[in-house]
Protein backbone atom coordinates (compact mmCIF):
# COMPACT_ATOMS: atom_id res chain seq x y z
CA UNK A 1 0.00 0.00 0.00
CA UNK A 2 2.64 2.54 1.04
CA UNK A 3 4.87 1.17 -1.70
CA UNK A 4 2.35 1.92 -4.41
CA UNK A 5 1.73 5.32 -2.85
CA UNK A 6 5.42 6.19 -2.86
CA UNK A 7 5.70 4.81 -6.37
CA UNK A 8 2.89 6.97 -7.68
CA UNK A 9 4.19 9.99 -5.79
CA UNK A 10 7.67 9.71 -7.29
CA UNK A 11 6.03 9.09 -10.66
CA UNK A 12 3.97 12.23 -10.20
CA UNK A 13 6.97 14.38 -9.26
CA UNK A 14 9.03 12.91 -12.09
CA UNK A 15 6.30 13.63 -14.67
CA UNK A 16 5.80 17.15 -13.34
CA UNK A 17 9.45 17.91 -13.99
CA UNK A 18 9.33 16.32 -17.45
CA UNK A 19 6.56 18.75 -18.36
CA UNK A 20 8.54 21.64 -16.90
CA UNK A 21 11.60 20.56 -18.85
CA UNK A 22 9.51 20.41 -22.04
CA UNK A 23 8.39 24.01 -21.54
CA UNK A 24 11.85 25.27 -20.66
CA UNK A 25 13.46 23.63 -23.67
CA UNK A 26 11.25 25.81 -25.84
CA UNK A 27 12.66 28.84 -24.09
CA UNK A 28 16.18 27.75 -24.90
CA UNK A 29 15.41 27.98 -28.61
CA UNK A 30 13.76 31.36 -28.39
CA UNK A 31 14.30 33.65 -25.44
CA UNK A 32 13.20 36.91 -27.06
CA UNK A 33 10.06 36.83 -24.93
CA UNK A 34 12.20 37.09 -21.81
CA UNK A 35 13.69 40.33 -23.08
CA UNK A 36 10.41 41.94 -24.16
CA UNK A 37 8.91 41.05 -20.82
CA UNK A 38 11.55 43.07 -19.02
CA UNK A 39 10.10 46.32 -20.33
CA UNK A 40 6.99 46.47 -18.21
CA UNK A 41 8.57 46.37 -14.73
CA UNK A 42 11.11 48.93 -15.96
CA UNK A 43 8.32 51.36 -16.92
CA UNK A 44 6.50 50.93 -13.62
CA UNK A 45 9.59 51.43 -11.49
CA UNK A 46 11.30 54.15 -13.50
CA UNK A 47 8.23 56.23 -14.35
CA UNK A 48 5.34 55.47 -12.03
CA UNK A 49 7.61 54.77 -9.06
CA UNK A 50 9.80 57.85 -9.50
CA UNK A 51 6.85 60.20 -9.96
CA UNK A 52 4.92 58.94 -6.96
CA UNK A 53 8.02 58.88 -4.81
CA UNK A 54 8.58 62.58 -5.60
CA UNK A 55 4.97 63.48 -4.95
CA UNK A 56 5.29 62.33 -1.36
CA UNK A 57 1.62 61.35 -1.40
CA UNK A 58 2.11 57.78 -0.28
CA UNK A 59 2.79 57.17 3.40
CA UNK A 60 4.75 53.99 3.57
CA UNK A 61 6.10 54.27 7.10
CA UNK A 62 9.82 54.08 7.60
CA UNK A 63 10.68 52.78 4.14
CA UNK A 64 10.93 55.09 1.10
CA UNK A 65 8.20 54.72 -1.53
CA UNK A 66 10.53 53.38 -4.22
CA UNK A 67 11.71 50.67 -1.84
CA UNK A 68 8.08 49.98 -0.98
CA UNK A 69 6.94 49.40 -4.53
CA UNK A 70 9.99 47.49 -5.86
CA UNK A 71 8.70 44.13 -4.47
CA UNK A 72 5.17 45.18 -5.46
CA UNK A 73 6.26 45.68 -9.06
CA UNK A 74 8.02 42.32 -9.04
CA UNK A 75 4.79 40.68 -7.82
CA UNK A 76 2.81 42.61 -10.40
CA UNK A 77 5.01 41.61 -13.31
CA UNK A 78 4.84 37.98 -12.17
CA UNK A 79 1.04 38.31 -12.10
CA UNK A 80 0.83 39.98 -15.51
CA UNK A 81 3.01 37.36 -17.18
CA UNK A 82 1.36 34.39 -15.45
CA UNK A 83 -2.25 35.48 -15.94
CA UNK A 84 -1.93 35.28 -19.74
CA UNK A 85 -0.32 31.87 -19.60
CA UNK A 86 -3.64 30.25 -20.47
CA UNK A 87 -3.42 31.64 -23.99
CA UNK A 88 -0.62 29.11 -24.67
CA UNK A 89 -2.85 26.36 -23.40
CA UNK A 90 -5.61 27.38 -25.80
CA UNK A 91 -3.07 27.57 -28.61
CA UNK A 92 -1.89 24.05 -27.77
CA UNK A 93 -5.47 22.88 -27.80
CA UNK A 94 -6.10 24.36 -31.25
CA UNK A 95 -3.13 22.34 -32.38
CA UNK A 96 -3.34 18.73 -31.17
CA UNK A 97 -0.73 19.04 -28.44
CA UNK A 98 -3.09 19.02 -25.45
CA UNK A 99 -4.81 15.91 -26.84
CA UNK A 100 -1.47 14.18 -27.27
CA UNK A 101 -0.51 14.81 -23.65
CA UNK A 102 -3.93 13.71 -22.42
CA UNK A 103 -3.69 10.43 -24.31
CA UNK A 104 -0.37 9.69 -22.59
CA UNK A 105 -0.53 7.99 -19.17
CA UNK A 106 0.66 11.18 -17.42
CA UNK A 107 -1.29 12.18 -14.29
CA UNK A 108 -3.43 15.23 -15.09
CA UNK A 109 -2.22 17.10 -12.03
CA UNK A 110 1.39 16.60 -13.20
CA UNK A 111 0.51 18.17 -16.56
CA UNK A 112 -1.01 21.18 -14.82
CA UNK A 113 1.64 21.61 -12.14
CA UNK A 114 4.51 21.05 -14.58
CA UNK A 115 3.23 23.85 -16.78
CA UNK A 116 2.79 26.05 -13.71
CA UNK A 117 6.38 25.50 -12.59
CA UNK A 118 7.70 26.35 -16.02
CA UNK A 119 5.80 29.65 -15.87
CA UNK A 120 7.44 30.13 -12.48
CA UNK A 121 10.92 29.62 -13.81
CA UNK A 122 10.22 31.89 -16.77
CA UNK A 123 9.25 34.74 -14.46
CA UNK A 124 12.58 34.54 -12.64
CA UNK A 125 13.88 36.79 -15.40
CA UNK A 126 11.48 39.43 -14.09
CA UNK A 127 13.09 39.11 -10.66
CA UNK A 128 16.51 39.72 -12.16
CA UNK A 129 15.26 42.83 -13.96
CA UNK A 130 13.60 44.23 -10.84
CA UNK A 131 16.74 43.57 -8.78
CA UNK A 132 18.87 45.33 -11.39
CA UNK A 133 16.61 48.36 -11.49
CA UNK A 134 16.35 48.45 -7.70
CA UNK A 135 20.12 48.56 -7.46
CA UNK A 136 20.17 51.43 -9.93
CA UNK A 137 17.53 53.35 -8.00
CA UNK A 138 19.23 52.82 -4.66
CA UNK A 139 16.66 50.53 -3.08
CA UNK A 140 18.07 48.97 0.10
CA UNK A 141 18.03 45.27 -0.73
CA UNK A 142 18.65 42.33 1.57
CA UNK A 143 21.37 40.24 -0.06
CA UNK A 144 21.49 37.45 2.51
CA UNK A 145 21.23 33.98 0.92
CA UNK A 146 18.10 33.19 2.94
CA UNK A 147 16.37 36.35 1.69
CA UNK A 148 17.31 35.55 -1.92
CA UNK A 149 16.11 31.98 -1.52
CA UNK A 150 12.79 33.23 -0.17
CA UNK A 151 12.37 35.60 -3.12
CA UNK A 152 13.19 32.76 -5.53
CA UNK A 153 10.66 30.39 -3.96
CA UNK A 154 7.92 33.00 -3.63
CA UNK A 155 8.30 34.15 -7.26
CA UNK A 156 8.15 30.57 -8.57
CA UNK A 157 5.16 29.72 -6.37
CA UNK A 158 3.31 32.92 -7.21
CA UNK A 159 3.77 32.35 -10.94
CA UNK A 160 2.63 28.74 -10.51
CA UNK A 161 -0.43 29.97 -8.63
CA UNK A 162 -1.50 32.61 -11.16
CA UNK A 163 -0.62 30.58 -14.25
CA UNK A 164 -2.69 27.69 -12.92
CA UNK A 165 -5.51 30.14 -12.29
CA UNK A 166 -5.06 31.24 -15.89
CA UNK A 167 -5.13 27.63 -17.10
CA UNK A 168 -8.44 27.14 -15.28
CA UNK A 169 -9.90 30.16 -17.07
CA UNK A 170 -8.61 28.77 -20.37
CA UNK A 171 -10.32 25.44 -19.67
CA UNK A 172 -13.59 27.27 -19.06
CA UNK A 173 -13.63 29.83 -21.88
CA UNK A 174 -11.74 27.69 -24.47
CA UNK A 175 -11.27 30.43 -27.09
CA UNK A 176 -8.54 33.04 -27.39
CA UNK A 177 -10.93 35.95 -27.87
CA UNK A 178 -12.90 35.24 -24.72
CA UNK A 179 -9.72 34.52 -22.83
CA UNK A 180 -8.19 37.89 -23.66
CA UNK A 181 -11.36 39.59 -22.45
CA UNK A 182 -11.44 37.71 -19.16
CA UNK A 183 -7.69 38.14 -18.65
CA UNK A 184 -7.96 41.92 -19.01
CA UNK A 185 -10.92 42.04 -16.63
CA UNK A 186 -9.07 40.06 -13.94
CA UNK A 187 -5.56 41.51 -13.87
CA UNK A 188 -6.30 45.09 -12.92
CA UNK A 189 -8.65 44.27 -10.00
CA UNK A 190 -6.15 41.71 -8.68
CA UNK A 191 -3.40 44.31 -8.94
CA UNK A 192 -5.26 47.27 -7.48
CA UNK A 193 -6.96 45.28 -4.72
CA UNK A 194 -3.57 44.40 -3.28
CA UNK A 195 -0.75 46.04 -1.36
CA UNK A 196 1.51 46.16 -4.43
CA UNK A 197 1.71 49.93 -4.97
CA UNK A 198 0.12 51.30 -1.79
CA UNK A 199 -0.29 49.98 1.73
CA UNK A 200 -3.67 48.44 2.56
CA UNK A 201 -3.94 50.83 5.51
CA UNK A 202 -4.87 53.71 3.21
CA UNK A 203 -7.65 51.68 1.54
CA UNK A 204 -11.34 52.10 2.31
CA UNK A 205 -12.55 49.32 4.61
CA UNK A 206 -14.38 47.31 1.92
CA UNK A 207 -11.34 47.27 -0.35
CA UNK A 208 -9.10 46.27 2.53
CA UNK A 209 -11.32 43.24 3.15
CA UNK A 210 -11.07 42.26 -0.51
CA UNK A 211 -7.33 42.80 -0.52
CA UNK A 212 -6.98 40.36 2.35
CA UNK A 213 -8.75 37.72 0.27
CA UNK A 214 -6.41 38.35 -2.65
CA UNK A 215 -3.45 35.95 -2.82
CA UNK A 216 -1.37 38.67 -4.51
CA UNK A 217 -1.39 40.61 -1.22
CA UNK A 218 0.38 37.72 0.51
CA UNK A 219 2.83 37.36 -2.38
CA UNK A 220 3.70 41.06 -2.11
CA UNK A 221 4.01 40.83 1.67
CA UNK A 222 6.37 37.85 1.42
CA UNK A 223 8.46 39.54 -1.27
CA UNK A 224 8.61 42.85 0.59
CA UNK A 225 9.74 41.11 3.76
CA UNK A 226 12.42 39.12 1.98
CA UNK A 227 13.68 41.63 -0.56
CA UNK A 228 14.11 44.73 1.56
CA UNK A 229 16.64 45.18 4.31
CA UNK A 230 14.95 46.01 7.59
CA UNK A 231 11.36 45.45 6.46
CA UNK A 232 8.85 43.66 8.65
CA UNK A 233 6.02 41.48 7.45
CA UNK A 234 2.39 42.52 7.96
CA UNK A 235 1.01 39.00 8.16
CA UNK A 236 4.13 36.99 8.99
CA UNK A 237 6.06 34.96 6.44
CA UNK A 238 4.47 31.74 7.73
CA UNK A 239 0.95 32.97 6.97
CA UNK A 240 2.10 34.25 3.57
CA UNK A 241 3.52 30.86 2.63
CA UNK A 242 0.50 29.01 4.00
CA UNK A 243 -1.93 31.11 1.93
CA UNK A 244 0.17 30.89 -1.25
CA UNK A 245 0.75 27.13 -0.96
CA UNK A 246 -2.84 26.26 -0.09
CA UNK A 247 -4.22 28.37 -2.93
CA UNK A 248 -1.76 26.80 -5.37
CA UNK A 249 -2.65 23.25 -4.34
CA UNK A 250 -6.40 23.94 -4.57
CA UNK A 251 -5.98 25.53 -8.01
CA UNK A 252 -3.83 22.64 -9.29
CA UNK A 253 -6.49 20.17 -8.16
CA UNK A 254 -9.23 22.17 -9.89
CA UNK A 255 -7.03 22.55 -12.98
CA UNK A 256 -6.40 18.79 -13.09
CA UNK A 257 -10.18 18.23 -13.09
CA UNK A 258 -10.83 20.75 -15.87
CA UNK A 259 -7.79 20.24 -18.11
CA UNK A 260 -9.13 17.03 -19.76
CA UNK A 261 -12.05 19.10 -21.12
CA UNK A 262 -9.58 20.70 -23.52
CA UNK A 263 -9.01 17.33 -25.15
CA UNK A 264 -12.55 17.12 -26.46
CA UNK B 1 -30.49 0.47 -46.90
CA UNK B 2 -30.81 -1.61 -43.77
CA UNK B 3 -31.57 -4.93 -45.41
CA UNK B 4 -28.24 -6.04 -46.76
CA UNK B 5 -25.70 -8.59 -45.77
CA UNK B 6 -22.95 -6.51 -44.22
CA UNK B 7 -25.06 -3.87 -42.60
CA UNK B 8 -26.57 -4.03 -39.13
CA UNK B 9 -24.69 -7.10 -38.15
CA UNK B 10 -23.02 -7.71 -34.85
CA UNK B 11 -19.86 -9.49 -35.95
CA UNK B 12 -19.70 -11.54 -32.78
CA UNK B 13 -23.28 -12.80 -32.76
CA UNK B 14 -23.47 -13.13 -36.47
CA UNK B 15 -20.04 -13.96 -37.79
CA UNK B 16 -19.44 -13.32 -41.41
CA UNK B 17 -17.79 -16.28 -43.20
CA UNK B 18 -14.60 -14.29 -43.60
CA UNK B 19 -14.12 -14.14 -39.83
CA UNK B 20 -14.13 -17.88 -39.51
CA UNK B 21 -11.31 -18.39 -41.95
CA UNK B 22 -8.51 -16.67 -40.12
CA UNK B 23 -7.70 -16.86 -36.44
CA UNK B 24 -8.36 -13.36 -35.21
CA UNK B 25 -7.86 -11.64 -31.90
CA UNK B 26 -9.90 -8.52 -31.38
CA UNK B 27 -7.79 -5.68 -29.98
CA UNK B 28 -10.44 -2.99 -30.25
CA UNK B 29 -13.85 -4.18 -29.08
CA UNK B 30 -16.64 -1.63 -29.30
CA UNK B 31 -19.91 -2.64 -27.71
CA UNK B 32 -23.03 -0.55 -28.14
CA UNK B 33 -21.07 2.67 -27.73
CA UNK B 34 -22.98 5.96 -27.85
CA UNK B 35 -22.12 9.58 -27.36
CA UNK B 36 -24.70 12.33 -27.17
CA UNK B 37 -24.09 16.07 -27.12
CA UNK B 38 -27.35 17.46 -25.76
CA UNK B 39 -30.05 16.49 -28.23
CA UNK B 40 -27.58 15.43 -30.87
CA UNK B 41 -26.36 11.83 -31.00
CA UNK B 42 -22.90 11.84 -32.54
CA UNK B 43 -22.26 8.13 -32.13
CA UNK B 44 -25.29 5.85 -31.94
CA UNK B 45 -24.99 2.31 -30.51
CA UNK B 46 -21.80 1.49 -32.36
CA UNK B 47 -20.67 -2.14 -32.19
CA UNK B 48 -17.61 -3.43 -34.03
CA UNK B 49 -14.24 -5.07 -33.54
CA UNK B 50 -10.81 -4.49 -35.00
CA UNK B 51 -8.35 -7.37 -34.95
CA UNK B 52 -4.73 -7.46 -33.90
CA UNK B 53 -2.38 -6.53 -36.70
CA UNK B 54 -4.98 -5.24 -39.10
CA UNK B 55 -5.37 -1.89 -40.76
CA UNK B 56 -8.89 -0.82 -39.92
CA UNK B 57 -10.40 2.15 -41.72
CA UNK B 58 -13.32 4.14 -40.38
CA UNK B 59 -15.02 6.02 -43.20
CA UNK B 60 -17.93 8.39 -43.36
CA UNK B 61 -18.80 11.88 -44.43
CA UNK B 62 -18.08 14.95 -42.29
CA UNK B 63 -19.92 14.66 -38.99
CA UNK B 64 -20.72 10.96 -39.33
CA UNK B 65 -19.20 10.32 -35.89
CA UNK B 66 -15.72 9.06 -36.81
CA UNK B 67 -13.72 11.54 -34.77
CA UNK B 68 -16.06 11.23 -31.79
CA UNK B 69 -15.52 7.46 -31.91
CA UNK B 70 -11.73 7.88 -31.94
CA UNK B 71 -11.91 10.37 -29.07
CA UNK B 72 -13.84 7.87 -26.98
CA UNK B 73 -11.47 5.01 -27.81
CA UNK B 74 -8.45 7.14 -26.88
CA UNK B 75 -10.08 8.11 -23.53
CA UNK B 76 -10.30 11.80 -24.45
CA UNK B 77 -14.07 11.76 -24.31
CA UNK B 78 -16.19 9.64 -21.95
CA UNK B 79 -19.02 7.76 -23.69
CA UNK B 80 -22.63 8.53 -22.83
CA UNK B 81 -23.40 4.83 -22.77
CA UNK B 82 -21.96 1.53 -23.90
CA UNK B 83 -18.45 0.21 -23.50
CA UNK B 84 -15.28 -0.40 -25.44
CA UNK B 85 -12.14 -2.36 -24.67
CA UNK B 86 -8.82 -1.45 -26.22
CA UNK B 87 -5.91 -3.85 -25.86
CA UNK B 88 -8.11 -5.73 -23.39
CA UNK B 89 -8.71 -2.72 -21.13
CA UNK B 90 -11.95 -0.88 -20.56
CA UNK B 91 -11.99 2.74 -21.72
CA UNK B 92 -14.37 3.65 -18.89
CA UNK B 93 -12.82 1.88 -15.91
CA UNK B 94 -9.15 1.46 -16.93
CA UNK B 95 -8.29 4.63 -18.86
CA UNK B 96 -4.65 4.72 -17.70
CA UNK B 97 -4.02 1.14 -18.88
CA UNK B 98 -5.69 1.98 -22.20
CA UNK B 99 -3.39 5.01 -22.55
CA UNK B 100 -0.33 2.83 -22.05
CA UNK B 101 -1.55 0.42 -24.72
CA UNK B 102 -2.29 2.96 -27.44
CA UNK B 103 -0.72 5.67 -29.54
CA UNK B 104 -2.67 8.56 -31.02
CA UNK B 105 -2.01 10.86 -33.94
CA UNK B 106 -4.68 13.57 -33.82
CA UNK B 107 -5.81 15.27 -36.99
CA UNK B 108 -4.35 18.62 -35.91
CA UNK B 109 -0.59 19.08 -35.64
CA UNK B 110 0.52 17.59 -32.33
CA UNK B 111 4.27 18.07 -32.23
CA UNK B 112 5.78 21.27 -30.91
CA UNK B 113 7.25 23.53 -33.57
CA UNK B 114 9.52 25.32 -31.13
CA UNK B 115 11.43 22.14 -30.29
CA UNK B 116 13.65 19.91 -32.42
CA UNK B 117 12.40 16.58 -33.73
CA UNK B 118 14.65 14.81 -31.24
CA UNK B 119 13.33 16.82 -28.31
CA UNK B 120 9.74 16.13 -29.28
CA UNK B 121 10.48 12.42 -29.05
CA UNK B 122 12.59 12.77 -25.91
CA UNK B 123 9.76 14.31 -23.88
CA UNK B 124 7.37 11.53 -24.81
CA UNK B 125 9.90 8.79 -24.18
CA UNK B 126 10.07 10.18 -20.65
CA UNK B 127 6.31 10.47 -20.28
CA UNK B 128 5.90 6.85 -21.40
CA UNK B 129 8.50 5.63 -18.88
CA UNK B 130 11.00 4.27 -21.40
CA UNK B 131 14.03 3.40 -19.23
CA UNK B 132 16.62 6.14 -19.25
CA UNK B 133 19.35 3.96 -20.77
CA UNK B 134 17.15 2.90 -23.68
CA UNK B 135 15.75 6.35 -24.52
CA UNK B 136 18.40 7.50 -26.94
CA UNK B 137 18.51 4.20 -28.86
CA UNK B 138 14.72 4.06 -29.07
CA UNK B 139 14.47 7.64 -30.31
CA UNK B 140 17.14 7.00 -32.96
CA UNK B 141 15.33 3.85 -34.02
CA UNK B 142 12.05 5.74 -34.38
CA UNK B 143 13.66 8.59 -36.31
CA UNK B 144 15.22 6.03 -38.59
CA UNK B 145 11.89 4.27 -39.07
CA UNK B 146 10.28 7.44 -40.40
CA UNK B 147 13.36 8.64 -42.29
CA UNK B 148 13.98 11.70 -40.17
CA UNK B 149 17.40 10.87 -38.72
CA UNK B 150 19.09 13.68 -40.59
CA UNK B 151 16.50 16.23 -39.52
CA UNK B 152 16.57 15.18 -35.85
CA UNK B 153 18.21 18.37 -34.59
CA UNK B 154 16.26 20.83 -36.69
CA UNK B 155 13.40 22.79 -35.19
CA UNK B 156 10.09 21.22 -36.17
CA UNK B 157 8.69 24.53 -37.43
CA UNK B 158 11.11 24.12 -40.36
CA UNK B 159 9.71 20.68 -41.26
CA UNK B 160 7.44 20.08 -44.27
CA UNK B 161 3.91 18.77 -43.76
CA UNK B 162 4.85 15.21 -44.56
CA UNK B 163 7.82 15.34 -42.19
CA UNK B 164 5.59 16.63 -39.40
CA UNK B 165 3.18 13.74 -39.88
CA UNK B 166 6.02 11.23 -39.90
CA UNK B 167 7.46 12.73 -36.73
CA UNK B 168 4.03 12.46 -35.11
CA UNK B 169 3.86 8.80 -36.05
CA UNK B 170 7.32 8.23 -34.55
CA UNK B 171 6.33 10.14 -31.42
CA UNK B 172 3.12 8.24 -30.86
CA UNK B 173 4.70 4.81 -31.28
CA UNK B 174 7.82 5.26 -29.10
CA UNK B 175 6.34 3.00 -26.45
CA UNK B 176 5.36 0.31 -28.99
CA UNK B 177 1.62 0.59 -28.55
CA UNK B 178 -0.60 -2.34 -29.55
CA UNK B 179 -3.00 0.00 -31.34
CA UNK B 180 -2.23 3.24 -33.13
CA UNK B 181 -5.20 5.54 -33.65
CA UNK B 182 -4.90 8.03 -36.47
CA UNK B 183 -7.43 10.72 -37.24
CA UNK B 184 -7.15 11.67 -40.93
CA UNK B 185 -3.40 10.90 -41.10
CA UNK B 186 -2.96 12.06 -44.69
CA UNK B 187 -5.13 15.18 -44.67
CA UNK B 188 -3.50 18.10 -46.45
CA UNK B 189 -0.56 16.10 -47.80
CA UNK B 190 0.55 15.94 -51.42
CA UNK B 191 0.50 12.48 -53.06
CA UNK B 192 4.21 11.87 -52.55
CA UNK B 193 4.11 12.79 -48.87
CA UNK B 194 0.99 10.66 -48.51
CA UNK B 195 2.73 7.63 -49.98
CA UNK B 196 5.67 8.14 -47.63
CA UNK B 197 3.36 8.31 -44.60
CA UNK B 198 1.66 5.11 -45.68
CA UNK B 199 4.95 3.34 -46.29
CA UNK B 200 6.02 4.12 -42.72
CA UNK B 201 2.68 3.07 -41.28
CA UNK B 202 2.87 -0.27 -43.06
CA UNK B 203 6.47 -0.71 -41.85
CA UNK B 204 5.25 -0.13 -38.34
CA UNK B 205 2.56 -2.74 -38.74
CA UNK B 206 4.96 -5.27 -40.25
CA UNK B 207 7.81 -4.69 -37.80
CA UNK B 208 5.89 -4.44 -34.57
CA UNK B 209 2.46 -5.90 -35.33
CA UNK B 210 0.86 -2.55 -34.50
CA UNK B 211 -2.85 -2.44 -35.25
CA UNK B 212 -3.77 0.68 -37.18
CA UNK B 213 -7.20 2.14 -36.52
CA UNK B 214 -7.75 5.21 -38.64
CA UNK B 215 -10.32 7.56 -40.05
CA UNK B 216 -9.96 8.95 -43.53
CA UNK B 217 -11.79 10.95 -46.15
CA UNK B 218 -9.63 9.61 -48.91
CA UNK B 219 -11.30 6.57 -50.39
CA UNK B 220 -8.18 5.65 -52.34
CA UNK B 221 -6.25 5.44 -49.04
CA UNK B 222 -8.85 3.07 -47.67
CA UNK B 223 -8.91 1.14 -50.89
CA UNK B 224 -5.20 0.48 -51.12
CA UNK B 225 -4.26 0.12 -47.45
CA UNK B 226 -7.13 -0.97 -45.23
CA UNK B 227 -7.72 -4.64 -44.50
CA UNK B 228 -11.25 -3.89 -43.40
CA UNK B 229 -13.47 -0.87 -43.68
CA UNK B 230 -16.33 0.37 -41.56
CA UNK B 231 -18.60 3.05 -42.97
CA UNK B 232 -20.42 5.27 -40.51
CA UNK B 233 -23.51 7.29 -41.29
CA UNK B 234 -25.37 9.52 -38.83
CA UNK B 235 -23.45 8.02 -35.94
CA UNK B 236 -24.36 4.46 -36.82
CA UNK B 237 -22.43 1.64 -38.41
CA UNK B 238 -23.72 1.45 -41.97
CA UNK B 239 -21.41 -1.21 -43.35
CA UNK B 240 -18.46 -3.30 -42.30
CA UNK B 241 -16.21 -5.68 -44.17
CA UNK B 242 -13.29 -6.07 -46.52
CA UNK B 243 -13.33 -3.95 -49.63
CA UNK B 244 -14.36 -6.99 -51.65
CA UNK B 245 -17.21 -7.82 -49.30
CA UNK B 246 -18.47 -4.28 -49.42
CA UNK B 247 -18.38 -4.25 -53.20
CA UNK B 248 -20.15 -7.59 -53.41
CA UNK B 249 -22.82 -6.37 -51.00
CA UNK B 250 -24.05 -3.92 -53.61
CA UNK B 251 -25.19 -6.78 -55.82
CA UNK B 252 -24.07 -8.03 -59.16
CA UNK B 253 -21.68 -6.17 -61.39
CA UNK B 254 -18.51 -4.26 -60.74
CA UNK B 255 -18.59 -1.58 -58.08
CA UNK B 256 -16.00 0.85 -56.88
CA UNK B 257 -15.46 1.92 -53.30
CA UNK B 258 -16.87 5.30 -54.33
CA UNK B 259 -20.16 3.64 -55.17
CA UNK B 260 -20.07 1.64 -51.96
CA UNK B 261 -19.44 4.80 -50.00
CA UNK B 262 -22.28 6.72 -51.59
CA UNK B 263 -24.58 3.73 -51.13
CA UNK B 264 -23.91 3.44 -47.39
CA UNK B 265 -22.95 6.94 -46.35
CA UNK B 266 -25.65 8.46 -48.55
CA UNK B 267 -25.58 11.63 -50.53
CA UNK B 268 -27.34 13.61 -47.83
CA UNK B 269 -25.00 15.60 -45.62
CA UNK B 270 -24.47 14.42 -42.05
CA UNK B 271 -25.62 16.92 -39.47
CA UNK B 272 -22.69 16.59 -37.03
CA UNK B 273 -19.27 18.10 -36.99
CA UNK B 274 -19.54 21.79 -36.37
CA UNK B 275 -17.44 24.83 -36.83
CA UNK B 276 -14.57 23.71 -34.62
CA UNK B 277 -14.07 20.45 -36.51
CA UNK B 278 -14.12 22.22 -39.84
CA UNK B 279 -11.73 24.82 -38.54
CA UNK B 280 -9.29 22.17 -37.26
CA UNK B 281 -9.33 20.35 -40.56
CA UNK B 282 -8.76 23.50 -42.61
CA UNK B 283 -5.98 24.74 -40.35
CA UNK B 284 -4.31 21.36 -40.44
CA UNK B 285 -4.46 21.32 -44.21
CA UNK B 286 -3.02 24.79 -44.29
CA UNK B 287 -0.23 23.98 -41.84
CA UNK B 288 0.80 20.74 -43.46
CA UNK B 289 0.12 21.62 -47.06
Amino acid sequence: MTDTFIHSLTGFINKTFVITEFELRKLRHDFTELITRALQPALWLLIFGQVFARSGMMHTGNIPYLDFIAPGILAQSVLFVAIFYGINVIWERDLGIVQKFLVSPTPRAALVLGKGFSAGIRTLSQAIVVYGLSLLLGVKLDWSPLALLNVFVVVVLAATLFSTFSLIIACIVKTRERFMGVGQVLTMPLFFASNAIYPTTIMPAWLRVISHLNPLTYVVDALRTSMLAGSTSVFGLGIDYAVILTTTIVLVLIGARLYPQLGV
Amino acid sequence: MSANIVCNCDPRKDPHPAYNLAVTTPVVEIDNLSRRFGEFTAVDSLTLEANAGEVFGLLGSNGAGKSTTIKMLTTLLPPSSGEARVGGFSITTQPVEVRRAIGYVPQAVSVDGSLTGYENLLIFSKLYDIPHREQEARIREQLNLVDLSREADRLVNQYSGGMVRRLEIAQSTLHRPRVLFLDEPTVGLDPIARDAVWKHLIDLKNNYGTTLFLTTHYLEDAESHCDRIAIMHMGKLAALGTLKELEVSLGSGDHTLDEVFVYYAGTTLDPGGGFRDVSIERTTEQRLG
